[in-house]
């Protein structure tokens, strides 16, 4: 850092000043500070006369001439042990300890908190010895962060040399020295604390394919619009139809290690709802409460419009962070739309020149530079044993288009950047049909990628010898006809269609009451596991196969509709347990019986 | 210490213009002096080196460059609060008003304390999720969108609708079952005199004027008083629920006059429209409002709010209750149709709903079957709709016994469960009890959202 430049406020007007003073020294994006309130700003325009800086927090009762100070840095995150179960707002400052000093519950202006605590010590067990040459991105030891996650300390990057010391075993903060490193015959001192600027993403080696699902546990997301590890959604929908039950939802069951929620601009309550649940949740495997994998950002619609723009951009630089060490981090981003109006606010203010419904020309460019981090990569560094370590960022942001109208300017323009869209529908919500994805106008361009993984966990049925993939495409199929076939039901009624057509409109609506329809506050019905769900539309698969051969042999489609497990079926969501697959094959050779038996007694009578 | 000036360069609308020769804090608020010697009121909105910008609250008839002066008060604008302001009438600036002559009042009201009326936003992390339910004494409402203390649950209503009636009956007959120190604040933004003589009549009918701070800005008052009245009635929530312990509840009737005063506020400062006109930070203003409820760690009291704001023509999807439907947790949207059928509260069950009481319902602190009850009810009913319009294509004759039953339930739920007089003030239990009656309508096995040990216990049987 250069020694500091003072400047003086020179105009105000809503959140952002006017700066004159320093307009010849200071950068585009470095912190501003105004120096008597301790209000923190970043600069976006430089005149040649003066600079505008937008301020994180309300500029009532500033005054003109007040002294202002060019920090000489942009907004950075810092990056170490300490960030797990914790809430930060939108510019990483920790609430907890805001409210522990403020326990009247208001959040003050200018509060002065490190986002990490400076004197908390962690158990560091170094990976490195004394004259090992690392380089950026390379684990010299680990902290465990929480019971769940595992601290992996990291070489900054652009940073590389030979170790010139090293911390023993032992309990350290976040600021004591831990290692040295010599380059060049200079040495340099490093702590587990490091920082990055939040406009820029982390480096890396280089970017692979999505090869994983990432398993959200909801049916209709997991088999038809399913999303990569490493992947971008978007889910967009109107209010009431259940947007933050989904992000909720995902956060608490996914198999992503880590998970960062992301409240921007968002009601208050929810964050207070989100802290409860994931308190009270327990991780099954280790017996934990799930907040230990969670880090939240909250910044509520009341929260300043400035910090509201960082939150996104805060959140993603720290999923990188723990990408770099090897894990799968999912983003959960609620609602990117909130996020939109604050640019398009700060924009306003600006006085620019307006492009779709007032929101600034360069919402593309800032929306792709979001979903852009998003990816599987091979992180710069190497473990311990020399391996090179794989991470990847997933981004699922939720979009709250006005009147639920999906061609407003946000929704369009996230379509371009995201790969997976679950398009929720308030009609569905309104039928009570959740969760409410709409089927016809969802779409996601990962099935491809990740076939073979599901091909692995295939179940064996030979009765329904297809795989995940193939599945897809019937259901697809079934949903798509029940859909070409809906005009004309209108018209001429369902009974005088024929027979065969009849059979596609029941096992579509078996499809949709049954598979699709999950209540995820049912505590079995809540999170599918892989092998369900497979099992779960084998099942139908195999009952609209059988149906057929049934209408083929002279059956008429009351006797399909008769068939007394239908109603099992249309139930096992909620009744048969992940941990009990059994119960769906039981189920699968009772239908089988009954249906051999149907054909074999029917047998009987003709020859009678 | 204040400062005066004569000389303002420009007034547009609301706004005045005045050389910058003062060292004045950005939100500091002004008075302004005319000759007459009437004082009105102003906030700084913009400066630079050379100007100040101001934006006066009230009216700006009658000013000229040179009649008026204004003085800087070296201050943010403050709200005198005590508990001596419970049963009585305020206007936006909160100085005790008669409602029926709209004069100020010349006694004022001693001052316990003062406070900025913007507040300060609460800190997530401090917040308690809200888990106490309100008994408003509507079956409807209590049966099916519970209100929670600590909620924001909007009424969505139109021109014409008994918004007026639901909002005045909500007023006097809420309350929380644990017997704590309840209040409630009226704050009615724009309404005509009429209406306002009308609700203060019903809270004196009702007996509970003891309990009640109402605030009004009258529909000719100046638009600039809109903005500030919500903000002044929350500020005096705020003091009694976070300082006095008590469980406030705000009603804001009509929030779509506050949004058409934000727009004709932002189209004097020529700033950019957004959709309809209405300004971008239209969701961010309405936040700052909105967020004002809600629960404290470490606090018995509690702040509610039940806005209210009529669509334009009945559109769900204006930026006006759209905007707000984001920000609440729940909305109760009132139905032409069934108003046109004579039914009150007309509220049209399935687009509404209470996001906060999935949580705070049940054995504690309602009954144990009343989430079951809620969902059979909504299923039931929207069942009885579609079989209503099956009607229309196969007649009455066409319908099976089921279908048949469902009918006569959705007429029953229309007509007994829905419709209620206007001051029949039904509790909890009556209101599950009427539940059961209505559903008992249909066979056991219809009842698939109820679990069977709560059909054994509370299914109507026939003797």
């Amino acid at each position: 850092m250069t020694e500091s430049n003072y400047g003086y406020i020179s105009a105000i007007n809503g959140s952002l000043i006017e700066i004159k003073g320093f307009e010849s020294q200071i950068r585009l994006h470095d912190l501003i500070k105004i120096s008597e309130q301790n209000i923190l700003g970043e600069v976006i325009q430089i005149y040649s006369k003066y600079v505008v800086a937008q301020c994180f927090e309300s500029t009532i009762n500033l005054k003109l001439k007040e002294e202002v100070i060019d920090i000489h840095e942009p907004l950075s995150m810092e990056l170490g042990p300490g960030l797990l179960a914790n809430i930060f707002d939108g510019i990483q400052r920790p609430l907890q300890q805001a409210f522990n000093k403020f326990k009247d519950g208001g959040l003050p202006k200018g509060l002065k908190f490190s986002s990490l605590s400076r004197t908390k010590k962690w158990h560091f067990v170094p990976l490195k010895k004394i004259n090992d040459v690392v380089n950026s991105g390379d684990i010299i030891g680990t902290v465990q962060e929480t019971h769940l996650i595992e601290h992996r300390i990291m070489v900054p990057p652009n940073v590389s040399g030979k170790l010139s010391f090293i911390a023993e075993e032992g309990n350290y903060t976040i600021i004591d020295e831990i290692y040295k490193l010599k380059k060049n015959g200079k040495e340099k001192s490093y702590s587990m604390l490091q920082k990055w600027s939040i406009t820029r993403s982390r480096p890396y080696k280089k970017r692979i394919n999505p090869n994983e699902p990432l398993i959200t546990g909801i049916r209709v997301i997991d088999l038809l619009f399913p999303v990569a590890k490493g992947g971008s959604v978007a889910i967009p929908g109107g209010f009431g139809t259940g947007k933050t039950v989904i992000q909720q939802s995902i956060a608490k069951w996914c198999n992503a290690d880590i998970i960062i929620f992301v409240g921007c601009g968002e009601r208050g309550n929810e964050i207070a709802d989100v802290l409860k649940q994931f308190t009270e949740l327990i991780d099954p495997k280790s017996g934990r409460p799930l907040l230990e994998r969670i880090i939240l950002f909250a910044n509520t619609s009341n929260m300043p419009v400035s910090a509201r723009e960082a939150s996104i951009f805060s959140g993603v630089t720290i999923a990188e962070y723990y990408r770099d060490m090897g894990y799968d981090v999912a983003v959960l981003a609620d609602s990117t739309s909130r996020w939109a109006e604050s640019l398009r606010e700060i924009s306003g203010l600006l006085e620019e020149m307006p492009a779709e419904e007032g929101y600034p020309a360069y919402l593309p460019s800032k929306l792709s530079s979001f979903y852009e981090r998003a990816g599987v990569v091979k992180a710069l560094g190497k473990d311990n044993l020399e391996n090179e370590i794989t991470g990847s960022l997933t981004i699922i942001g939720s979009v709250s288009p006005p009147g639920g109208d999906f061609s407003e300017p946000v929704t369009a323009t996230t379509k371009h950047f995201v790969q997976a869209f679950w398009a929720l529908d308030a009609s569905l919500a309104y039928s009570k049909h959740y969760p409410a994805i709409n089927w016809l106008n969802s779409y996601s361009n990962y099935p491809e990628y990740i076939s073979n993984w599901w091909y692995e966990r295939d179940i064996d049925w030979s009765e329904v010898d297809i795989d995940w993939y193939e599945c897809r495409k019937e259901i697809n199929e079934i949903l798509s006809k029940e859909n070409d076939l809906k005009y004309i039901t209108q018209l001429i009624g369902e009974e005088n269609l024929p027979e065969d057509q009849q059979l596609v409109l029941f096992i579509a609506k078996t499809i949709r009451n049954g598979f699709l329809i999950q209540n995820a506050f049912d505590n079995i019905d809540n999170y599918t596991d892989v092998r369900k769900l497979l099992g779960f539309i084998k099942i139908i698969i195999l009952l609209y196969k059988e149906s057929k051969e049934l209408l083929d042999q002279g059956f008429i489609i009351e006797d399909c509709r008769a068939i007394k497990e239908i109603n099992d079926i249309l139930r096992i969501g909620q009744s048969i347990p992940n941990k009990d697959f059994n119960q769906i094959e039981k189920l699968k050779e009772i239908l089988l019986n009954r249906i051999e038996y149907m054909k074999l007694t029917r047998g009987v009578s003709s020859k009678k | 210490m204040s400062i005066s000036y004569k000389k303002i360069k420009q007034i547009v609308g609301p706004l005045l213009f005045l050389k910058n020769e003062h060292d004045v804090k950005y939100g500091e608020i002004v008075k302004i002096r005319t000759d007459d010697n009437k004082e009105r009121t102003g906030q700084v909105v913009k400066m630079n080196e050379n100007l100040i910008i101001i934006e006066s609250f009230e009216e700006t008839t009658g000013l000229s460059s040179e009649n008026a002066e204004i003085i800087f008060t070296g201050d943010s604008f403050r709200l005198k609060i005590s508990k001596d302001m419970i049963g009585r009438t305020f206007n936006s600036l909160g100085k005790p008003i008669d409602i029926k002559t709209k004069k100020e009042l010349e006694s004022g009201i001693l001052t316990d304390i003062e406070r900025e009326i913007d507040g300060i936003p609460i800190n997530p992390f401090a917040r308690e999720y809200p888990s106490e339910v309100i008994q408003t004494g509507i079956s409807v409402i209590d049966g099916l969108f519970t209100l929670i203390r600590g909620q924001k649950l909007p009424i969505f209503s139109g021109q014409g609708l008994p918004h007026n009636k639901l909002a005045a009956q909500i007023v006097t007959q809420a309350k929380v079952l644990t017997g704590e120190p309840f209040l409630i604040i009226f704050c009615g933004i724009g309404i005509i005199q009429d209406d306002a003589i009308y609700f203060l009549n019903r809270f004196q009918e009702s007996g509970n004027i003891q309990n009640i701070i109402s605030f009004i800005n009258f529909a000719e008052d100046p638009i600039m008083e809109r903005l500030i009245i919500p903000r002044v009635a929350l500020t005096t929530a705020e003091y009694f629920a976070f300082e006095k312990d008590m469980q406030v509840l705000v009603i804001l009737i009509d929030m779509t006059n506050y949004a058409e005063a934000l727009r004709e506020l932002s189209s004097a400062k020529e700033e950019i429209p957004s959709r309809k006109g209405y300004p971008g930070y239209l969701y961010s203003d309405f936040a700052s409002i909105y967020e004002r409820t809600g629960k404290i760690k470490g606090k018995k009291g509690s702040i509610t709010q039940i806005p209210i704001l009529t669509m334009p023509n009945d559109d769900i999807t204006h930026p006006i209750p759209d905007t707000s439907g984001y920000i609440t947790e729940g909305q109760l949207v009132l139905s032409r149709n069934l108003h046109k059928k004579n039914l009150y509260p007309p509220l049209d069950v399935l687009a509404s709903i209470s996001r906060l009481m999935k949580d705070a319902i049940g054995k504690q602190n309602t009954r144990e079957d009343h989430a079951d009850i809620s969902s059979q009810l909504l299923a039931s009913y929207s069942s009885a709709l579609e079989v209503r319009d099956l009607i229309s294509i196969l007649g009455e004759e066409g319908l099976s016994l089921n279908q048949k039953a469902t009918l006569k339930f959705g007429d029953d739920f229309e007509k007994k469960f829905l419709n209620q007089g206007l001051g029949e003030n039904r509790n909890f239990s009556k209101t599950l009890t009427l539940a059961w009656e209505i559903l008992s309508n249909l066979e056991k096995n219809q009842l698939f959202r109820i679990h069977k040990k709560f059909i054994d216990k509370y299914y109507p049987e026939l003797v």
